[in-house]
């Protein structure tokens, strides 16, 4: 029983023996058995595609879920109880997987809950299982995951998953990390200086396209600006084109952790560095694995 | 010390010299001392000081400094000494040691901090810097510096 709050909560073994895990979970050697589970899937913040893949997975394997997406249940965000919600959930449930829009809300609700709680995104901080499906593929993909050359595209300031997968990286000892954004949604400096490996920021992909092994790309959103034009502006330049793409490596990787918008040209899709349909199909064997492991395993 | 400003000695109680000067309201404030309490105070605002210049001083009787109390004077004052006296005599020194954590204390400057947030939620800060002093929400991660510290405590 254990809680997942930040990537940095697990160690490098422990990431490699759920991939390992995972593995089995894909090849079928390995079921992982919670009936008589009940998960919880409490989305304060609305997220159709992670909710469904939570409950995909505890489903899979033999759980009952229950849970909620709303807004409502944030709308009103002074005043809110957070405590009072994760003890109600608590007694319907022996494990809560919860996205909420405040920055420290999974850490806040696992002081409160007895029963474990995951991460699904807590504001703009962490989205660790994110990290792990992004680093599975990659795994997958490349048979290491060590050594590798990254880019990470777009919003790094306010994108969680970024933050996430920057951390994982810390176990991994990657060659070079690019940050590619504009001025001002470049990572937070408490993310940074944690960092263990070469980074570098820079404004525009092409100038290290031919260099990456994995391309991470984020959705740059319109509410991170004030201004309209500044929004449409930068959102056009973030885009990864097909002409930039036709200039990485056979062998590398585009990763995105869905949903995209715009931000990456949709003939892209068919080329052969686009790995992010595939990066998604891991989700469910990944997070059913991961259940197991936080509420069967030792 | 001037003379004319001269405050007579406790006989039980607390002194906290070297105070950085005009801070010493902020040292009540962190010590929960309103002055309602009761508590006899004596308290010296920018007093002369041959190693800083100026400085302020705090006598308080019959309230002793614990170690807890005494680490977050050390946020505002961590140069500060902080004496326990019994019957006149110094019977005891607290050690300055900035804390490893602040519980309560101080507020996140972050808006959408779960702690700005939640009734029920507490700030927490973990110390990742001495000198200068840099503070850390164990929830959302946010810095805070001295200086904002300072802020914070001096209200
Ligand atoms: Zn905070």
């Amino acid at each position: 029983m254990r809680d997942v709050i930040s990537i940095l909560d697990f160690s490098k073994s422990e990431v490699l023996e759920l991939f390992e895990l995972t593995d089995e979970v894909l090849s079928g050697k390995f079921k992982p058995r919670l009936e008589g589970k009940i998960v919880a899937t409490a989305f304060f913040e609305p997220s159709t595609r992670t909710a469904l893949s939570f409950t995909s997975a505890a489903l899979s394997a033999g759980a009952k879920v229950l849970g909620f997406s709303s807004d409502e249940a944030t709308s009103v965000s002074k005043g809110e109880n957070l405590a009072d919600t994760i003890r109600m959930l608590e007694n319907y449930a022996d494990c809560i997987v919860m996205r909420h829009k405040l920055d420290g809300s999974a850490k806040f609700a696992a002081e409160i809950a007895k029963k474990p709680v995951i991460n699904a995104g807590d504001g703009k901080r962490e989205h660790p299982t994110q990290a792990l499906i992004d680093m599975y593929t990659v795994r997958k993909l490349f048979g290491t995951m060590e050594g590798l050359t990254f880019g990470f595209l777009g919003d790094l300031r306010y994108a969680r998953t970024v933050n996430s997968m920057l951390r994982i990286l810390t176990m991994f000892r990657p060659r070079m990390v690019y940050l590619i954004s504009p001025p001002q949604l470049r990572a937070r400096a408490e993310i940074l200086e944690e960092l263990n490996y070469p980074v570098k920021e820079l404004t525009d992909v092409r100038d290290i396209i031919g260099e990456l092994d994995v391309l991470y790309v984020t959705r740059i959103q319109r509410e991170r600006f004030l201004d309209e034009d500044e929004y449409e502006k930068v959102k056009e330049s973030y885009r990864l084109e097909y002409r930039t793409v036709e200039k990485m490596k056979r062998d590398s990787a585009i990763l995105h952790p869905l949903p995209r918008v715009s931000e990456i040209d949709r003939r892209i899709d068919s080329m052969p560095q686009a790995k992010y349909f595939l990066e998604a199909s891991y989700a469910v064997p990944l997070r059913s694995a991961l259940l197991h492991e936080v509420m069967a395993g030792d | 010390m001037k003379s004319g400003l001269i405050v007579s000695k406790i006989r039980n109680g607390t002194v906290i010299d070297h105070i950085p000067a005009g801070r010493a309201l902020a040292v009540l404030k962190v010590l929960g001392i309103k002055g309602i309490e009761g508590y006899r105070i004596a308290l010296v605002m920018n007093a002369e000081s041959s190693k800083m210049g100026k400085k302020d001083i705090l006598k308080i009787e019959d309230r002793e400094i614990e170690e807890k109390e005494a680490e977050l004077i050390t946020l505002i004052a961590p140069d500060a000494t902080i004496n326990i006296i019994k019957d006149y005599e110094v019977v005891g020194k607290r050690k300055q040691e900035i804390p490893q954590e602040v519980v309560g204390l101080l507020r996140c400057t972050n808006p959408s901090c779960i702690t700005n947030n939640d009734v029920e939620a507490v700030t927490r800060f973990r110390t990742i810097k001495r000198k200068p002093l840099q503070l850390a929400c164990e929830y959302c991660e946010t810095r805070l510096t001295e200086d904002e510290v300072v802020r914070q405590i001096l209200g």
